[in-house]
């Protein structure tokens, strides 16, 4: 059977573009659909055509059936991939699109409707004989039932209302005593809150894993499982950070998790790539979750790992073709991490952040250092991040022989990873990698809200790292005074001197340090009671990123130019340096700390205009550079933003409010 | 002999010392370094050489005759800022407050002849309460005979005044007459009249951070250029202003070897102006992808911020950087962008910068507060003085260039060298809109009819090609190219040689 000659993607972003990527290495012409907000996307710019969909919001766009397969007519597209998310596991898509004579690359839509609803996937997956939490579902009729049950599934269980979502009606019980204690409690409370007191049980899983099965399937009947990825560093149950293999599982559960998942896509006749979800225990015990049918956003690990390209099978396998790959086929090789990054700011709970990216840029893809970098990614500098979809702009992966040296790569990519215009989580991912139990490898789905209980606030330096900076900052300094070496105009006889004694003013502490070097490639550092660092870089002003080596260990860290210094962003620790002679810091120590409060604390309307919109509730905390409002004047829309940090203490104006110069929009605290 | 060779080291010694120790103490107690401290971050380690160390007021009334200070209350000298001369005189504030005496302005104008006869910049660190009013009528001579230095160095080296404590009263027009004044926040101030006399005159209460402090002058007056956190960072960044500036109108500007490729794409230029033409795009990030490095020193940001002006480098040459900023006001021309342009092209003129303009401009600010100000005289200023500019100029229309804002924003018509628009770029008199309800005012009544004549308005005139049939414009380039064409501009403009007619000095509308 002939593959398909043009195929059209009904997604967006960056699982748009790696699509493309994989059609267009095997021959396959592609199609892109963009919302009005994405008509400068890069997915519509990568595809070899491109079809209008509808305006930004995704139920008018990318969610609405009839306009893809309108847009697969008019281009004459005969297949169409559906990514993830958006219509990926609606049934109702491949229906439509088999009515029109277009091929879903993706499960038939039985498969779907089975795996489609929780209940009933469960049910499924245990007549197939996968592994299921043990639990009653029926209903409880009182305590000693309760505890009959409990004992025979085994402590501790989970005591839930039938009709509860969240923690409401919750409770986790260690005993008998707890069981009765917590059954009477969590009825009371199930028939409170949502006028049910159904209840059911069961186990609880102590430090759960998060660790899924890779499957793929073909229309003749072969199924076969590509090894597991562990996703367990999550936040708010959106994977961060995902890996192949897992550091928990050995060949043997490895083996018993496939072929559960391979007995149950066989089951509900799967035919194309999907993903088979489990909670794990850290005694390896594991329980099916649910089964995804679609292709996962973390599937580049799994890729990494066995070589497979997904995307390629997905669509071999759509056209009719036979797996050319047996079980026996599947190596698992080395490993492979993923961080996905996301436009949020972590130092601020996480936030969406949007605008333009005015600097958007990766570290080379490739083979580095003994490990390969890969990047998916679906946004390009000058780039808009809009509100309508996803925060995801790029997934960054590493492959290397080992967890740990996979890991050390993720830490340098992240290093070298510059983004400017958005708030984004690189820093957080950077600070994981150097967590010591991440490195470990002791992961639940906790590991987040465990290990970052307050939030995120940078990583702390330690005195390597001080070490580090303080070096780095003297040598970028060091650098830039060599160039003012040769500016034009000086005075005869009278080459500029620098003192080679330099302090380091890093964060708060001052660091007496000794440059020597007479060119920028090469300088070394001299600082009492350490070794001394070399430092090899061809860094030279205006770069964002330095990269070079410091003592033959290579090294990646930000640069950002700040009012007579820098700020250093490396392994999740952002700080600023400034770098004095001896003389300069004695003076700088005499200088008052200040803590700039600004020159205003209201918001003034700088102009006569409409209001647009108001960013900003009272009460909310802003950081300096949020939009706090937008107010339109001569049929433009000025962007008014904070000037510090601070909180909204009132709002005045409101949508609508036509405004004087200089009236007051908003207070803060 | 060697006790007289020691003799001079003590006398240097008790000099150094000014006003003494608890002085100078207590001027770190506020925050503030000494004058001799500041001149030594100023200029490059050693460099400093100090003159009129020894001399002392000759005032003998109110028993000042007891009262004698070597150095008087100023420091002067020179020195260099990375090798290049620069004059300096420091006010010091531990000796009799910094006021001045005759013999005090006696050392600020020894200096400011030498730095006008031997063409290098000065800069003056104030800090000082005034005229010595011991000294009646003779601190006041002294005043005016600093104004007439600053007058006829103006324009011949580059004045720079930085304000590092108190300046009030007569010390306040000296700085007035330079070309920068900066500013430290919370330890200076400026004003003409302080507090006191304020209160006594108009009855009015306030303080002298409110009536003169650095957010005043740098958002409201316009007075100072810049304001800085403390007397370190002020004065490092002064270092960092210098590097840019010629040493005089002849020197022409300095060369700071850069390794920016002069020919860097920024493919990310190509989306900086919005698909929607109502919503706004910040003008800076065109500044920073178009200089070398990223490396911008921003002048007056504070104030008229609808307006961007400073100086950057591209090849390593300094370069005069005017912008409209389409995030302030919509970029419009108002009577204070108009002054706060007009007075930084006229800087760049004098010392053979060449200046580089960025057009969104929608038209000049309509309203009463605008015309009642003076926005014809403000806006005729920096049309005037970007007709008599006589340095390269190279002008970049990215998207608006409406009416006469258009023809004041360095167009062809005033002798701009080289003028590129972006393919985005409307040169018209006015929007699509307002012009196709003029022209047919009569179908003003159908909304449906001038919707379509807007709509061929606009397909008419909102492009950069008409005005390129015209050669108003001489080429249109491609965003990502700017650097590329800017620096291949400015190079083939490298040796221009134009001049104005001889007259004694043109009449600026003042």
């Amino acid at each position: 059977m002939a593959l398909f000659k043009k195929i059209l993607i009904a997604n967006r972003g960056e699982i748009a573009c790696r699509i493309i990527k994989t059609a267009r290495r095997m021959g396959i012409k592609t199609v892109a659909v963009y919302s009005d907000a994405d008509a400068r996307a890069l997915h519509v710019e990568m595809a070899d055509e491109a079809v209008n969909i509808g305006p930004p919001p995704a139920a008018q766009s990318y969610l609405d059936i009839d306009r893809i397969v309108d847009a697969c007519r008019r281009t004459g597209a005969e297949a169409v991939h559906p990514g993830y998310g958006f219509l990926s596991e609606r049934s109702a898509f491949p229906r439509a699109l088999a009515a029109a004579g277009i091929t879903f690359i993706g499960p038939n839509p039985e498969a779907i409707d089975a795996m489609g609803d929780k209940i009933e996937s469960k049910r499924a997956a245990a007549a197939a004989g996968v592994s299921t939490v043990p639990g009653h579902m029926g209903i409880i009729a009182d305590e000693a039932e309760a505890i009959a049950i409990s004992r025979k599934i085994g402590y501790p269980v989970m005591i839930k209302a039938s009709a509860g979502g969240g923690g409401k009606g919750m409770r986790i019980a260690y005993s008998d005593g707890e069981v009765s204690d917590g059954f009477a409690r969590a009825r009371s409370e199930a028939l409170s809150s949502f006028g049910d007191d159904r209840i059911f049980i069961e186990k609880f899983i102590v430090d759960p894993r998060h660790i899924e099965i890779q499957l793929l399937g073909d229309k003749h009947g072969n199924i076969i499982y590509l090894g597991e990825r562990e996703c367990s560093i999550q936040r708010r149950n959106q994977k961060v950070i995902e890996e192949a293999p897992s550091p928990l599982l050995d060949a043997a559960t490895r083996k018993a998790m496939g072929e559960e998942a391979v007995a149950l896509a066989r089951a509900v006749g799967y035919d194309s790539a999907g993903t088979v979800e489990f909670v794990a225990g850290q005694d390896r015990s594991y329980f099916f979750l649910e089964m995804n049918t679609r292709l996962q956003v973390e599937h580049p690990v799994t890729e990494l790992v066995t070589g497979i390209d997904l995307v390629e099978q997905m669509i071999r396998v759509a056209a009719g073709e036979k797996l050319s790959i047996g079980q026996s086929d599947v190596k698992l090789k080395g490993w492979a991490v993923e961080s996905r990054i996301y436009a949020e700011d972590p130092y601020r709970n996480f936030m969406p952040s949007t605008g333009r990216l005015v600097r958007y840029r990766p570290p080379a893809e490739g083979a580095e250092n003994g490990a390969t970098v890969r990047n998916d990614t679906g946004v390009y500098e000058g780039g808009e991040i809009s509100l309508y979809y996803d925060p995801m702009i790029a997934k960054l992966c590493t492959h290397a022989a080992d967890r740990s040296h996979a890991i050390d790569a993720m830490g340098r990519a992240l290093d070298g990873f510059y983004i400017e215009g958005i708030r984004h989580n690189v820093p957080f991912l950077a600070a994981i990698m150097e967590n010591p139990r991440w490195r470990s490898g002791e992961l639940s789905t906790g590991f987040i809200a465990e290990e970052f209980p307050h939030g995120f606030s940078g990583r702390a330096l330690d005195s390597e790292l001080v070490q580090l900076l303080a070096g780095v900052a003297a040598a970028l300094d060091h650098t830039e005074n060599l160039r003012k070496r040769h500016i034009d105009g000086q005075l005869r006889g009278r080459p500029v001197k620098f003192s080679p004694r330099r302090v380091v003013k890093l964060a708060d502490q001052w660091i007496s340090l000794e440059v020597t070097g007479d060119t920028a490639t090469q300088i070394t550092i001299h600082q009492e009671g350490a070794k001394p660092q070399e430092l090899r870089s061809k860094w030279h002003p205006g770069q964002p990123v330095w990269s070079g080596d410091v003592n033959g260990r290579p090294v990646k860290l930000q640069v950002q130019r700040i009012l007579n210094g820098y700020r250093l962003s490396h392994r999740g620790a952002s700080v600023e340096a400034h770098v004095y002679s001896e003389r300069e810091a004695a003076l700088a120590r005499l200088m008052p700390e200040t803590s700039r409060a600004g020159s205003s604390n209201r918001l003034l309307c700088p102009m006569p205009g409409l209001v647009v919109s108001i960013a900003v509730k009272e009460g909310q905390e802003v950081k300096a550079g949020e939009a706090l409002a937008v107010v339109e004047a001569m049929k433009m829309e000025n962007i008014l933003r904070a000037e510090r940090d601070g909180i909204v203490k009132t709002v005045q104006a409101k949508v609508g409010d036509s405004l004087a110069v200089d009236a007051v929009i908003m207070e803060f605290a | 002999m060697q006790e007289i060779l020691e003799k001079l080291e003590v006398k240097r010694a008790e000099a150094r010392l000014g006003g003494g120790q608890k002085r100078i103490d207590a001027q770190h107690a506020r925050g503030k370094l000494t004058a001799r401290e500041r001149v030594e971050l100023l200029l490059d380690e050693s460099s400093f050489e100090e003159f009129d160390m020894f001399v002392e007021h000759r005032c003998t009334d109110f028993g000042m005759e007891k009262q004698l200070f070597p150095g008087d209350g100023v420091i002067t000298g020179w020195g260099t800022i990375n090798g290049r001369l620069v004059y300096v005189f420091a006010k010091d504030f531990t000796v009799f407050g910094g006021s001045l005496s005759e013999a005090h302005a006696r050392k600020i104008t020894k200096i400011q002849d030498m730095a006008l006869q031997n063409r290098a910049p000065i800069i003056g660190l104030f800090d000082a309460g005034g005229a010595r009013i011991q000294e009646g009528v003779s601190a006041l001579g002294g005043y005016g005979e600093v104004f007439q230095r600053n007058v006829l160095a103006s324009g011949v080296i580059p004045q720079i005044s930085v304000i590092m404590g108190p300046c009030a009263g007569g010390d306040v027009y000296s700085p007035a007459m330079t070309d920068f004044i900066f500013m430290v926040r919370d330890t200076s101030y400026m004003f003409v009249t302080g507090p006191d006399v304020v209160k006594t005159v108009t009855n009015e209460t306030v303080t002298a951070e409110e009536l003169g402090g650095a957010s005043v002058h740098t958002t409201r007056s316009s007075i100072a250029d810049k304001a800085f956190d403390n007397d370190v960072v002020a004065l490092l960044q002064i270092r960092r202003l210098m590097d840019f500036l010629p040493a005089s109108n002849l020197s022409g500007p300095p060369q700071l070897p850069a390794l920016d490729d002069s020919e860097r794409i920024e493919m990310s230029l190509d989306t900086l102006v919005p698909a929607n033409p109502n919503q706004p795009y910040d003008i800076k990030e065109l500044i920073l992808k178009t200089v070398d490095e990223g490396d911008f020193f921003e002048i007056q940001e504070a104030f008229a911020r609808n307006m961007v002006t400073g100086f950057g480098r591209i090849e390593g040459h300094t370069v005069g950087f005017v912008a409209n900023q389409p995030m302030v006001l919509a970029g419009t021309l108002d009577s204070d962008a108009g002054r706060k342009a007009a007075r930084f092209v006229r800087f760049c003129d004098c010392f053979n910068i060449p200046i580089v303009t960025f057009v969104d401009v929608p038209g000049f600010l309509p309203g009463t507060a605008q015309e009642y100000g003076g926005l014809i005289k403000h806006g005729a200023k920096l049309l005037f003085a970007y007709a008599e500019a006589t340095v390269p100029k190279v002008t970049l229309i990215t998207r608006k260039a409406y009416g006469g804002a258009y023809v004041v924003m360095a167009s062809k018509h005033l002798r701009g060298d080289v003028n590129y628009a972006w393919p985005t770029a409307e040169i018209a008199v006015m929007g699509s809109k307002g012009a196709a309800e003029i022209i047919y005012r009569s179908e003003l009544s159908d909304p449906e009819k001038i919707k379509a004549r807007v709509k061929d308005y606009e397909a008419r005139f909102a492009n950069p090609f008409v005005a390129a049939q015209r050669g108003f414009l001489d080429e249109v380039i491609m965003p990502h190219s700017t650097r590329k064409r800017i620096a291949r501009a400015l190079n083939m403009l490298r040796h221009k040689k134009l001049e104005n007619p001889w007259k004694k000095h043109d009449n600026i509308p003042l």
